[in-house]
């Protein structure tokens, strides 16, 4: 992956006093795909609305290619948006939407011809040029938005939710075909979404926001094995966070054993949240087999795998297994030390959900 | 039976609303000027219409200031109308409580008002001051039927067209304005039928030198009535009724144009 192409410094935002975005820094490649993901209220939306330049940042910087670009007006800016909802404009047929970025730049009509029939292919809309972008379902309106961004060569597309109208079996093809897109055109994307699944999916590198502030950075691989605190490991995924004391380095207790892990580098008996993901608790019929027991006091059958949850007297763990259980019968359960996420626990709550 | 009763009760409603608009209509063909007889059938009357120099005049008059109204506050409408769209909650709600009181402001209050106002401000009473007049009460009209349009835009449609290299105003024109044009025409089209059946707020602004059809009317009334006067208010009837029906056909084409 390429140079540096956008720095934020310090970025911050509020509205009437609520500080959305609250001093936030990042910096992204070029032709990274970079997910800001969040609950709605995180301040995803708004950071993308500021490289945008449709909001003035209070405070903080952003730079494009080393330039500042705080004062540059969204027309000045070489960046293009696909919004949430399109906004197509519906009184331009599929074309002249696709066209409009290039009809401002004074294009002759041979180039704008073909640049724009290019990206209707590609975008899978060949022959609709002449079609009212209000006949289209919302699939396709997607595509044309799309096609309208990328027709301007810009070197950033930002791109605010835009899968969130459409049906789930919709959602999964364009995932997949929006990736396969910027690996093609080889432009730098930055994707909102407060879908977990989706970032994990498309992303080089995954922004988890919460309440105006950056949780963590890192690879789908690092956010999801890796999470830094309590929010992440609850926001992506399903986990067991589970209070538990740093004894030394490479071991943890909760639920009245002591557990191998991999991490190191807490005081001696720092209270910390481990996380296990439900797929990573090896179940046994012997009880006497596990490192903890317990008894199943649920089970759901979710296609692949059956989801149960178990009560071992402490708390209630879900695993997700592909062997059934039945509801009342007593299970060891063991996992792994790589399994064993040790996180800094903070004095406050920082993350409940909004 | 229901149903028999429910219609000539409508029948009934309507004929309560228009038999005078009827009766005007019909004695307007009347060739006997006494209204209590039918003498057959004439077109005389318009004919004495079309000769009357006074009437011509008010005529030319009435549809200049109704022509140059509609333009000026149609434009000011529009342009009100986006700026209040793009405030803040607060001033919007002022702004359109504001606009709406000189909507339901008595004509004569509005009438007396302005013609207080031109009377300080030392602009003589006559076309200008009733051309002023005409813009003042059509304005909050026309804003009223493009601020619609303009909420049901897409919130980013604007933003849109900016992130694709538009500066504002070629925004505004290529983008805004081609879709709030059915709330712009029938804006416009009130605006018109405002001003050409205005008699209180002309009355008041008019001064001595220039005179509408209403005003003419209402001068020609007080002589008696005329029944070159039932033929004019029918041709003004008439001119109202196809404006309306032009405003009408254009928001229901307005409405299909969103599905």
């Amino acid at each position: 992956m390429g140079k540096n192409l956008i720095e934020l410094k310090n970025l911050t935002k509020s509205y009437n006093g609520v500080t959305a975005v609250d001093s936030i820094n990042m910096t992204i490649r070029e032709k990274e795909f970079v997910t800001l993901l969040g609950p709605s209220g995180c301040g995803k939306t708004t950071t993308l609305r500021m490289i945008g330049g449709f909001e003035d940042p209070d405070d903080g910087e952003i730079l494009f290619e080393g330039r500042l670009l705080n004062n540059d007006p969204p027309y000045k800016r070489n960046i293009n948006t696909v919004f949430q909802r399109y906004a197509l404009f519906p009184h331009l047929n599929v074309f002249e939407n696709v066209a409009f970025g290039l009809r401002i730049k004074k294009k002759s009509n041979e180039e704008i011809r073909l640049k724009v029939e290019k990206m209707l292919k590609m975008v899978d809309l060949e022959g609709f040029d002449k079609r009212n972008v209000d006949s289209l379902s919302g699939g396709q309106q997607q595509r044309v938005a799309i096609a309208r961004a990328l027709v301007n060569e810009p070197k950033l597309l930002l791109l605010d939710e835009p899968l969130g109208a459409l049906d789930l079996k919709l959602r999964k093809e364009m995932q997949l075909e929006l990736l396969d897109m910027q690996r093609s055109v080889g432009i730098t994307f930055i994707y909102v979404t407060h879908d977990q699944e989706e970032a994990l999916t498309m992303s080089d590198t995954i922004v988890v926001m919460n309440k105006g502030i950056i949780q963590q950075i890192g690879t789908p691989q690092d956010i999801y094995n890796e999470p830094v605190n309590r929010f992440v490991a609850d926001f992506i995924g399903e986990s067991n966070i589970i209070e538990a004391n740093m004894i030394e380095d490479f071991r943890v207790h909760f639920d009245g054993s002591d557990f191998d892990c991999i991490d190191k580098g807490f005081r001696p008996d720092e209270p910390v949240d481990v996380v296990i993901r439900p797929e990573d608790i090896y179940l046994h019929s012997n009880p006497a087999d596990g490192k903890i027991q317990g008894t199943v006091v649920s089970v759901v059958f979710k296609g692949v795998h059956y989801e149960m949850l178990i009560d071992d007297g402490n708390r209630e763990y879900m695993v997700h297994n592909t062997t059934m259980f039945p509801v009342g019968s007593s299970v060891g359960m063991n996992v792994m030390p790589a399994d064993i996420q040790v996180m800094k626990r903070k004095e406050e709550e920082p993350c409940e959900e909004e | 039976m229901k149903k028999a009763a429910k219609r000539i009760y409508m029948g009934l409603v309507f004929l309560f609303l228009y038999a005078p608009i009827i009766l005007l209509i019909v004695y307007s063909f009347n060739s006997s000027k006494s209204r209590g007889q039918w003498g057959g059938f004439t077109l005389k009357w318009y004919a004495e219409l079309l000769q009357d120099r006074q009437i011509k005049e008010a005529l030319y008059f009435t549809i200049i200031i109704a022509v140059l109204a509609t333009i000026i506050s149609t434009i000011f409408g529009t342009l009100a109308a986006i700026g209040i769209h793009n405030m803040k909650r607060f001033p919007r709600s002022l702004s359109l409580n504001i606009n709406n009181l000189p909507v339901l402001n008595p004509d004569i209050v509005t009438g007396v008002a302005l013609m207080t106002l031109f009377i300080s401000v030392n602009i003589q009473l006559g076309f200008v001051s009733m051309l002023i007049a005409h813009i003042v009460f059509c304005t909050p009209y026309v804003i009223l039927a493009v601020l619609p349009k303009l909420r049901q835009l897409n919130r980013h449609i604007a933003e849109a067209a900016m992130d694709l290299g538009a500066k504002p105003s070629y925004a505004l024109r290529k983008v805004i304005i081609p879709q709030i044009t059915p709330g712009i025409i029938s804006g416009a089209l009130i605006a018109f039928t405002l001003s050409i059946d205005d008699f209180v707020i002309s009355f008041f602004t008019a001064g001595t030198q220039v005179t509408n059809l209403s005003i003419l009317i209402y001068s020609m009334a007080k002589r008696g009535v005329k029944p070159s006067i039932n033929a004019l208010s029918t041709i003004m009837f008439l001119t109202v009724l196809v404006l309306l029906l032009l405003i009408n056909k254009k928001s229901d084409k307005g409405e299909e144009l969103l599905l």
